[in-house]
């Protein structure tokens, strides 16, 4: 059981790491499917953070949010892939530059 | 032990996320999400956390990727074409990442090492987790029902061909 601990930190670098890589895939990313899914890496590195500190404090209430992020993950990814069906029946791409109705 | 299991499950991770990040094709990126989820839900079992381990598959990795690669073969979504990177993003880019990362590094270490996860003992039974939902936050959790309601009704809507909701209209 020496080994039975891991340190709070290495769980946050790796959240950290998460939530950079998922930044940077909605930086450089084209397709908007490949965007939308570097969003949900954030809240994935974002959820372990979550449980990590939970743990570390011993309060439950983290995982409740865990729980809340979770939800309104699955109805924005529900809304969000409808909307880029429709982008995409009315525009013909899924690719970002070409979308730019609003651009000036 | 636990040790080795968090190095390994991280690893998929990284090299999950990465792959997220080098692969051109969509499908692939999604698998790649999906492997970085299940590892997730690997380091939410160290962390004592059985619920959130098995909503994560259920949910993240099941019915949200699920949906993501159902849109991906719909619309056929082929390999992302080649852009000209900016200038800009390179100048400031690559020194504001390095500073992000030393940062980050610099705070995490110094704050938190030495801190153990103590693994074990820990709260996350199931029971306990639905009594503080089903009590504490009951009014939230209702809140989400609403959301999802509202959420499902926005797909459906925007999702419907246009003459569709343009024949309803019309009557």
């Amino acid at each position: 059981m020496i080994n039975s601990y891991v340190p709070l930190s290495y769980y946050l670098l790796l959240s950290a790491f998460l939530f950079a890589c998922g930044v940077l895939g909605f930086l450089i990313k084209r397709n908007i499917i490949t965007i939308f899914m570097s969003i949900e890496l954030m809240l994935n590195g974002v959820n372990l953070s979550f449980v990590a500190f939970a743990a570390h404090w011993h309060a439950l209430a983290g995982q409740i949010f865990v729980f809340f992020v979770m939800v309104v993950a699955a109805a924005e990814s529900a809304v969000g892939l409808a909307i880029i069906i429709s982008v995409f029946r009315t525009r013909e791409t899924l690719n970002v530059d070409q979308v730019n109705l609003l651009k000036l | 032990m636990h040790l080795a299991l968090f190095l390994i499950f991280a690893a998929i991770c990284v090299a999950g996320a990465v792959n997220l990040l080098a692969q051109r094709h969509p499908i692939n990126s999604a698998l790649s999400l999906i492997a970085v989820m299940a590892a997730l839900a690997g380091e939410y079992l160290l962390l004592g956390a059985e619920f959130v381990a098995a909503i994560q598959v259920i949910v993240y990795a099941g019915a949200i990727m699920v949906l993501f690669v159902f849109v991906i073969m719909l619309l056929n979504a082929g390999e992302e074409e080649e852009t000209k990177g900016s200038r800009v993003a390179i100048v400031l880019g690559v020194p504001g990442l390095l500073t992000g990362a030393v940062l980050t590094a610099w705070v995490v270490v110094r704050y938190s090492a030495g801190e153990p996860v103590a693994l074990g003992a820990l709260p996350g039974h199931p029971v306990e987790i639905a009594q503080l939902l089903f009590h504490d936050f009951l009014l939230p959790f209702e809140v989400t029902s609403v959301l999802i309601l509202i959420a499902i009704m926005g797909a459906v809507v925007l999702a419907s061909k246009p003459e569709a909701t343009e024949r309803k209209a019309d009557r």
